[in-house]
């Protein structure tokens, strides 16, 4: 019974997180387009399955995603191997970046770009090559971004200098990249962090900072997404740099 | 009414979304840390409960929302609708023209980002590990508007059609100016919510306006001004978190100030 209650509960708060969108939907089809709601019956359909998934999700959150990422946390701090929670931290970022299909995406679209700008010819091997190297640039740059922030927490140094020394570097890059790759690797900064990796990085970074000694978890833990939303786009414009 | 193929195709897509990472986080715990998870059943059928419930929240936005918004993006930004609701009187499209776009840019960023499922992760966290003090809603509606923002202002810059860098350079400087004035806990976690509030809900949704604001906007190039709209996505939540958290400190002040007044 008690599991009941707490399901409709999380049902119920899901629909509430969902019902700015259907209103916003709603008001602008009826009111502004002033159009009909087309397939009444999908959109319904569409949108229990909507909320059940995000019941789930959160429900999934707490008992598998957040608990692995303390634990696994906990364990290299206890470890004290620095060496082998780089490489963690490294392939962690690399690996979870390199299959984001919101990534590939972006790679391809920035491959059409630099085609009509006259960066690369326009041919489907060259414009494949582009958003292949694209790829990895980004995923290379998550996972130094990620390797970054972990050795941040563990040196309690602290964020503000970093993330404006980035800005600058973000600002001086903008001078000297090409216009055509600008707009891409601003973009890249947000598309790169998947709604799985953020979880369990911020349990991960969270974690590490409540291991250690003299850390806070609210100053040091957060901060690792920062990084990976950074990185990348000095990366890119490095890239763009580099083929032009 | 829902076919069976584009559920299993979406299903496969999360789980190869997600093998990587699961690779990687067993193949360290086994390899390098060499210690059984602890509660490792439930692990699993937390990771499953992850899986199923990503997939069905994707298909049910493909089904209900996605195409909706997508034509809605596209409608609202097509010159007859343009033409119809038009207030200036020059025959020039003036920017004020595209009034409802800024209107459904701020709705649809403040809406999507509410719902989107890696923000609430973040704010679960930050509620639990603040002791309660950062509230889960006020993080999050905190985000949503400083998605709201940034999109109708991207809007607008695709509409008058600036260079991108100005905008995310001014941002840049109110952010190092607010870090040095807002409370120290808040600031990682402003800049974190600038990478998580861009995921599976926001960026089709946004990427549609922005493709079709460009594709309408004479003079603009949908390939290069159709971007940006999502770094300025990832700007301004940065910059609200920290306005929250400065509005809260401010109020709070002022309450505690009143109250030693009335004492006196």
């Amino acid at each position: 019974m008690e599991a009941i209650t707490a399901l409709v509960k999380a049902f119920l708060g899901s629909l509430r997180d969902l019902m700015p969108i259907i209103v916003v939907i709603a008001f602008f089809q009826l009111v502004v387009l002033q159009e009909p709601l087309p397939n009444l019956l999908s959109i319904v359909f569409g949108l229990l399955l909507v909320v059940s998934g995000l019941t789930l999700f959160i429900f999934g959150l707490e008992m598998g995603l957040f608990p692995i990422g303390e634990s696994m946390a906990q364990a290299f701090a206890r470890k004290g191997s620095l060496f082998w929670l780089m490489v963690f931290a490294f392939c962690l970022g690399f690996g979870t970046t390199v299959a984001e299909p919101a990534l590939t995406a972006v790679a391809d679209e920035a491959a059409e770009v630099a085609a009509e700008g006259g960066m690369i010819e326009h041919s489907a091997e060259s414009m494949e090559e582009y958003a292949n190297g694209l790829r990895y640039t980004v995923a290379l740059s998550v996972g130094f971004a990620i390797m970054l922030g972990v050795l941040r927490i563990l040196k309690g140094w602290s964020i503000q200098y970093m993330i404006i020394g980035g800005y600058i570097g973000v600002v001086v890059l903008t001078v000297f990249a090409p216009d055509s790759i600008i707009g891409v690797a601003y973009d890249s900064g947000g598309v790169t962090t998947s709604t799985i990796t953020v979880p369990l990085v911020t349990a991960l970074g969270v974690g590490l900072a409540s291991a250690i000694k003299g850390r806070n978890p609210m100053i040091d833990g957060f901060g690792l997404i920062a990084f990976a939303s950074l990185l990348p786009m000095m990366f890119v414009m490095i890239y763009g740099m580099v083929i032009a | 009414m829902i076919e069976w193929s584009h559920f299993s195709d979406t299903f496969i897509g999360t789980v190869s979304d997600v093998l990587p990472i699961v690779t990687i986080i067993f193949g360290f715990q086994f390899a390098v840390l060499r210690k059984p998870v602890t509660n490792l059943p439930k692990v699993i059928l937390g990771f499953m409960y992850v899986i199923l419930g990503l997939s069905l929240f994707l298909i049910g936005l493909e089904m209900a929302l996605f195409p909706l918004g997508e034509t809605m993006a596209v409608q609202l930004t097509a010159p007859e609708f343009l033409q119809q609701f038009r207030i200036s009187t020059s025959s020039l499209d003036s920017w004020k023209d595209y009034y409802w776009v800024y209107c459904f840019a701020f709705c649809i960023g403040f809406s999507t980002t509410v719902a989107e499922p890696s923000l609430i992760a973040v704010a679960m966290k930050a509620n639990q590990v603040s002791g309660g003090s950062i509230s889960v809603n006020g993080l999050r509606i905190a985000v949503a508007l400083g998605v709201a923002i940034g999109i109708s202002l991207g809007s607008y810059r695709i509409v008058v059609g600036d260079p991108i860098h100005y905008y995310i350079i001014v941002g840049y400087v109110i952010v190092v100016i607010q870090t040095f004035y807002a409370p120290k806990m808040i600031v990682p976690l402003a800049y974190d919510s600038g990478g998580v509030t861009t995921s599976t809900v926001t960026v089709p949704l946004v990427a549609a306006l922005g493709l079709g604001l460009a594709s309408t906007v004479p003079g603009r190039n949908p390939m290069i001004d159709g971007f940006g709209l999502i770094a300025f996505a990832s700007l301004f939540p940065i910059i609200s978190v920290m306005a929250y958290a400065q509005i809260t400190r401010w109020l709070n002040r002022r309450s505690t100030t009143e109250d030693s007044e009335n004492a006196l």
